[in-house]
């Protein structure tokens, strides 16, 4: 009896002592806009191989791509690619990988207007130069037949704090508009030409929400799970595409044809008939050389799970998955990392 | 040899440790060597500090110069960076917060040390010091909730009505702007005001004001006329205090304010603030340029507390001499 019990606590001795040698530890940091979905994952896959742990610091883009090049991190995150610039400074080459998709959808409250509104893109590009105006401006009511739109100053919301929505955003309106590429450009924060910032995407919908006749662009994702109202927008096809996560996995799929090998590819204004124009890929950056080969193995493992099983815990919380060309392409990048 | 230099190591320089021990023993000198160790390391942080500031916006320190602080371009995308709109925008709504918590935080301040009961005094400060407590991210929430749609239907319309005739109140009435992060400011400045000025006029000897009452001054007079002014430099004090976190603040500015970096005259219009855009755009600042630049911003808020603190000194000084009272 006395002999099975120190048998028994001998062996959960060993056990526990090979559990803490087969530890894995990985540090990870990077964008905000993925952290829900990514600490899913990661939490999911601790539970597959429980000696496989993986820190999530969500600190922004800007500071994982920062990380990354310092080497600070095992691998980072961003919801805009790496530039040239930065990958030069890089010891070694750094890999882009796709995880999901969001996109930005535009919000807005005019008063007496129920209908759901179409924006062209001349439109989104106009309101946000501050050329037009006013909500009954031609641009605006030609796509909107049998809306009563009112002669109101259109007060425009943007995000006060760097992020990738509104990199997606200003990336979208420098595809469409040249006079947006030429004055205000495409970036994580940008000098706007007109409208009020709001923190994040509640600080953006607390001012749409308490200031007639605004108009902002938030995440898809708040608007989908706040039920926030939002409009149509003219996709390059020439549809009026309502966001959803059908939509924004439309554009990955029109995109995916002229992938470029490294990933680096923006999705808005994306060809395909139901693609939503305003979408983009968020990334993974993973180093092409990680010395230590246990980590090395893990990372490749768990971009394996990510790109097949992990796919089912998107939509669920309300990320568009990665089209499946895509995933094929991202799968051959794999064996790039040694 | 050995033994004679032992027997006079051990005679003659006893007296010392002895007395560097019976010095410990009585705790004066550990007490000094802490205090000064505590003392000094808040200048050594205060150093690193400015170093690594100072270290890390070469940069754009070396590409703008002084028109770093007196342009007012903010462009991430081309790289042109200024500070002026950030420099104003934080002393307006610093400006804007005083003027309503530094009459408002005396005024209670009197009422409290000198005519409340004592009881009410007591349980009243109790829920002045809850309030400095509450984290700046709620009073930014209510601000956006609550505070800026009565700003924009009521305060606003009746403000630009009665003094609509001054360029501060003028233009389109948004809600959010410099007045609206003001008056939050305000609100979270104003507890210390009071719980400090409290403190320092209940700290006034009481033959003071009795001296006043028998020289036949009244309740009133004897307060106003001697028991303020005695108080003078620890109310000085708590403003000083109070300014210092309104410079500073950042949550609750950056969701009141409407966060766009324009100089306006009127306080409607919107603003921005240093705490605030550093904030904001820290953890998404991809280019170098534009980190040393928010670096900078750090540097140049770092100078501006300086300069107001350094001036502050002055008045205190300047107002010491002139009175006859010292605290």
């Amino acid at each position: 009896m006395k002999k099975t019990l120190l048998v028994a606590l001998l062996l959960l001795f060993v056990g526990s002592l090979h559990a803490q040698s087969g530890q894995v530890l990985l540090n990870a940091a990077g964008a905000t806009f993925p952290y829900p979905i990514y600490s899913k994952w990661f939490d999911e896959y601790h539970k597959l191989h429980p000696n496989i742990q993986i820190n999530y610091a969500s600190v922004g883009s800007g500071a994982g791509i920062r990380q990354v090049l310092a080497g600070t991190v095992d691998f980072g995150a961003s919801d805009g690619p790496m530039s040239d610039e930065q990958l030069a400074q890089a010891k070694m080459k750094i890999l882009h990988f796709p995880t999901v998709l969001g996109a930005a959808v535009p919000s807005y409250n005019i008063p007496g207007v129920n209908a759901e509104l179409n924006f062209t893109p001349q439109a989104l590009a106009g309101i946000y130069l501050g050329t037009i105006t006013k909500w009954n401006d031609p641009a605006i009511t030609s796509a909107n037949p049998g809306v009563n739109l009112p002669g109101n100053d259109i007060l425009v919301v943007h995000r006060s704090d760097g992020s990738g929505t509104t990199y997606i955003w200003t990336d979208y309106l420098s595809k469409v508009s040249d006079a947006w590429k030429n004055k205000v450009g495409r970036n994580t924060s940008v000098n706007w030409p007109t409208g009020l910032g709001g923190k994040g995407n509640e600080g953006v919908t607390g001012l749409i929400q308490q200031t007639p006749n605004s108009i902002g662009y938030v995440e898809l994702i708040y608007a989908l799970q706040n039920h926030l109202p939002y409009g149509k927008v003219k996709n390059a096809a020439g549809t009026f595409v309502k966001a959803d996560l059908a939509g924004v996995s439309a554009a990955a799929a029109g995109a995916a044809k002229d992938m470029p090998a490294d990933f680096r590819v923006s999705i808005t204004n994306a060809p395909g008939k139901t693609a939503y124009p305003i979408s983009s890929f968020t990334w993974l950056l993973i180093p092409t050389q990680i010395q230590d080969a246990t980590k090395r193995e893990v990372i490749k493992g768990f971009l394996h799970w990510m790109m097949t099983d992990g796919q089912n815990f998107a939509e669920g919380l309300s990320y568009a998955r990665l089209p499946r060309p895509v995933v094929e392409k991202e799968t051959k990048a794999i064996s790039l990392i040694q | 040899m050995a033994t004679p230099a032992s027997v006079v190591e051990r005679a003659a320089p006893p007296s010392a440790p002895r007395a560097l021990l019976r010095r410990l023993r009585h705790g004066d000198e550990i007490a000094h060597l802490l205090t000064l160790i505590f003392a000094s390391s808040i200048i050594l942080i205060t150093s690193v500090i400015v170093y690594e500031l100072w270290i890390n916006s070469h940069l754009t320190r070396l590409k703008f110069g002084w028109h770093f602080f007196f342009t007012s371009t903010w462009d991430p995308v081309f790289e042109q960076f200024g500070a002026l709109p950030f420099i104003y925008g934080t002393l307006v709504t610093s400006a804007v917060a005083l003027f309503i918590a530094v009459p408002l935080g005396i005024g209670a301040a009197i009422f409290l040390a000198e005519l409340a009961p004592p009881k009410l005094s007591d349980s009243i400060a109790f829920v002045i010091d809850l309030l400095a407590a509450v984290p700046s991210v709620i009073y930014g929430l209510l601000g956006i909730f609550v505070l800026v749609p009565v700003m924009r239907t009521t305060i606003e319309p009746a403000l630009k009505k009665t003094l609509g005739f001054l360029p501060l109140f003028q233009g389109p009435m948004y809600g959010v702007g410099f007045l609206t992060a003001g008056v939050v400011l305000a609100v979270m400045i104003v507890p210390f005001i009071i719980s400090v000025s409290r403190e320092v006029l209940l700290a006034v000897p009481g033959d003071q004001r009795e001296a006043a009452l028998a020289l036949g001054a009244t309740r009133w007079e004897a307060t106003w006329k001697v028991v303020v002014p005695f108080a003078k430099t620890g109310i000085m004090g708590s403003i000083f205090l109070a300014l210092a976190r309104a410079l500073g603040e950042t949550m609750a500015v950056t969701m009141v304010i409407g966060n766009d970096p324009k100089i306006s005259a009127s306080l409607f219009a919107p603003g921005y603030t240093i705490a605030s855009v550093i904030a904001n755009e820290f953890s998404e600042a991809t280019a170098d340029v534009y980190l040393h630049a928010l670096v900078e911003l750090g540097l140049v808020l770092f100078l501006l507390t300086f300069i107001l603190n350094g001036l502050a000194r002055l008045l205190i000084l300047a107002t010491t001499q002139r009175g006859s009272v010292h605290a």
